[in-house]
């Protein structure tokens, strides 16, 4: 993406956030997560059966330098619900344990563990668009 | 290479009034795990508190400091 430039970059995150009331920045992809922080993080949002966007950041290093810059946080993952950084792994999974984050997504806890585990569609088309913008 | 001993001894030198407990997490010296207790983070969110301790360490993070898990709270 050798014409792509840094304030493009940065649009684009800004814009997925503010697009997908839930979005996850993580290392690979929630059916192939590269990292195990990452990983955790999925599975908690899908445990709770919440849809959510997600873009890997690997396949451009200065996806995770904006984005750190844009959220001051220094780590990946990181959780956005409705604009807001929610937290990288350790915050998720406390608000995980705790109850929080099922509050903060809007999904009731207890009817989701009863329902079958879906494949969020809005992971395909939140990756895509930030690629499209990118590519 | 950081060790879990300097790392506790940077968060408490940083953050008044703290106490940390540093675990290298794989025993590989890049990746940590730290329960901090500070009267600094009474009344700020869980992102505020986080920020404060990752803030010690700039741009380590990511670098040299693969990954620092951390727990944060205030003084019972």
């Amino acid at each position: 993406m050798p014409d792509t430039d840094q304030t493009q970059i940065r649009e684009a995150i800004t814009q997925a956030i503010s697009e997908h009331e839930v979005i996850l920045f993580m290392k690979g992809t929630p059916e192939a997560p590269a990292c195990g922080f990452s990983a955790r993080t999925v599975a908690a949002l899908q445990s709770l059966q919440a849809p959510f966007a997600a873009v890997d950041v690997l396949p451009d290093p200065r996806i995770r330098q904006e984005l750190s810059a844009i959220s001051q946080w220094p780590t990946i993952p990181q959780l956005f619900v409705k604009g807001e950084l929610v937290g990288g792994c350790d915050i998720v999974m406390e608000m995980y344990e705790s109850g929080e984050l099922a509050q903060t997504l809007g999904v009731d806890n207890s009817e989701a563990e009863q329902l079958p585990r879906q494949e969020s569609g809005v992971v395909a088309s939140g990756l895509a668009q930030i690629e499209n913008r990118l590519g | 290479m950081p060790n879990a001993e300097e790392i506790k001894q940077r968060i408490e030198a940083a953050i008044p009034g703290a106490q940390a407990e540093v675990e290298d997490w794989t025993g590989g010296g890049d990746h940590f795990k730290a329960t901090v207790t500070a009267q600094a983070f009474a009344g700020r969110s869980r992102i505020e508190q986080h920020r404060l301790v990752y803030e010690v360490f700039g741009a380590e993070i990511g670098g040299p400091i693969h990954a620092l898990s951390l727990k944060t709270q205030s003084p019972q």
